[in-house]
């Protein structure tokens, strides 16, 4: 339907954004792109008294690799990550990922920063950026900027471990390696929909052995899962159908999939063994050739 | 109550009125404006038929509020004829039957138009790819793919009369 009413507040500046923040702690939220956020808000499922909108804020649409990783500002939408080379050369678990989220008439609003501080288990971004080792940027009118990993910065559903008065301003990913290798499967009833399973894979080689191994989960539990048993297997190692096959058994007992309308939890269990056979003998085949 | 003024241009027409921030754009296009043609359909930001052209760009005005248009420019399916005949994206769902019931079509073909002004050659997949985010429910989208085949192809014979 409609929200309920609320004080609508767009600053032109990330200062005065700060501020209001701080001033209004719980009753407010942060409004990018809106693509979770007003669904709520119409549902009644979230009704903020203050909302802040920082659309009109100049300077946060950054995409670069100033500092040696990605730099994505907070009002960087899902069509510019689509459409970037930089993300398709040296960031391919991100860019396989960005058309698949939602559809592309919502790609031209969401925000990868906003979508990560949304915290849905069925969120595509916190299971690529677990898989990559990416972090978050919390900045405060009080303390700057802290950097939080993505492990400890979705803490739960739909929980990020934002303190009061911080806004979410930028995500980062590491370089993954001198060579490396990204993919994304969402297995999804239609277009639009959320994922039923998904698995986010991230494979860097430096010399001839894996320097990092990323592995994380969509929709199999309360939050992303970052497959950490998995990964483990794959460190130091090489690509072969007996790592492989093991990352993948390690992956499927890492989850904990409900059984809803979108399948009963053995089959998304299932789901997430192949998609992490399927993905990791993609990764096989890039290092051999 | 908190109202807020908004300046939003609507199909070449700068509106400014007072409104409630929590006027979605639909609402406001609909009731504020009068204009009928984009529709409300799921609620759940999933069928596209809300869609509309914010600075060019295809959104799903169910899902934004009017506050947020403020100094922006909105088209609506009402905007989209050119002086003296429709756009060729109209001309082409008229000529080869990419509707029946017409709910989806406005959001069909605003999203078609903004496809063809990025990309004015589109393959088959990119079509169904960008029109992705619209469901319709009678056509089963293949005379839809035509229209905006047949759009294309008029628009780039006569380029000098139809890129604006």
């Amino acid at each position: 339907m409609y929200p309920p009413p609320f004080e609508y507040i767009a600053p032109d500046t990330i200062e005065e954004a700060l501020q209001i923040v701080a001033q209004y702690g719980d009753d407010c939220k942060v409004l990018s792109g809106g693509m979770s956020l007003i669904p709520l808000m119409k549902l009644r499922f979230a009704s903020p008294e203050v909302i802040v909108d920082i659309n009109r804020i100049q300077g946060l649409d950054y995409l670069n690799e100033e500092g040696g990783g990605l730099r994505v500002g907070a009002l960087v939408r899902y069509r510019t990550l689509v459409r970037s080379d930089l993300l398709k050369q040296r960031y391919q678990c991100a860019a396989d990922c960005a058309p698949q989220v939602a559809d592309p008439v919502v790609r031209n609003r969401g925000t990868l920063v906003g979508s990560l501080c949304h915290a849905d288990p069925q969120g595509d971004w916190g299971a690529v950026m677990l898989a990559m080792n990416g972090s978050v940027i919390a900045r405060s009118a009080a303390n700057g900027d802290r950097e939080i990993p993505v492990d400890q910065f979705i803490v739960g559903p739909f929980q990020n471990s934002l303190n009061p008065g911080e806004i979410g301003v930028e995500a980062r990913i590491p370089n993954q390696g001198e060579r490396s290798f990204g993919k994304y499967l969402k297995l999804e009833r239609k277009v639009g929909d959320f994922a039923t399973a998904g698995v986010a894979v991230s494979i860097g080689w430096t010399g001839g052995s894996i320097s990092h191994a990323g592995i994380a989960l969509t929709g199999v539990g309360a939050a992303n899962i970052k497959a950490t048993s998995a990964e483990s297997v794959l460190m130091g190692s090489s690509l072969n159908q007996g790592t492989i096959e093991e990352a993948a058994r390690q992956a499927a007992s890492s989850c904990d999939p409900k059984s809803d309308h979108r399948g009963s939890g053995e089959y998304k269990r299932e789901i997430v063994r192949v998609f992490t056979v399927r993905a990791l003998s993609a990764a096989a085949g890039l290092r051999a050739a | 109550m908190q109202v807020k003024q908004v300046s939003v241009t609507v199909n070449g027409e700068t509106y400014t009125t007072e409104i409630e921030p929590r006027l979605l754009l639909t609402h406001f296009i609909r009731e504020v404006l009068g204009l009928t043609g984009t529709h409300m359909g799921c609620d759940t930001t999933s069928c596209g038929c809300c869609t509309v052209l914010l600075d060019g760009l295809p959104i799903k005005s169910c899902t934004y509020f009017a506050v947020m248009a403020d100094g922006h420019e909105v088209m609506t399916v009402e905007g989209m004829a050119l002086a003296s005949e429709l756009h060729p994206v109209q001309q082409g769902f008229h000529e080869e039957h990419g509707l029946q019931c017409g709910f989806c079509t406005p959001g069909m073909m605003l999203v078609s138009k903004a496809l063809l002004d990025e990309n004015p050659n589109p393959t088959e997949d990119e079509i169904r790819w960008a029109i992705s985010g619209n469901l319709c429910r009678c056509t089963g989208y293949q005379n839809i793919v035509k229209a905006v085949k047949w759009a294309a192809h008029k628009i780039n014979s006569e380029p000098a009369a139809y890129r604006r």
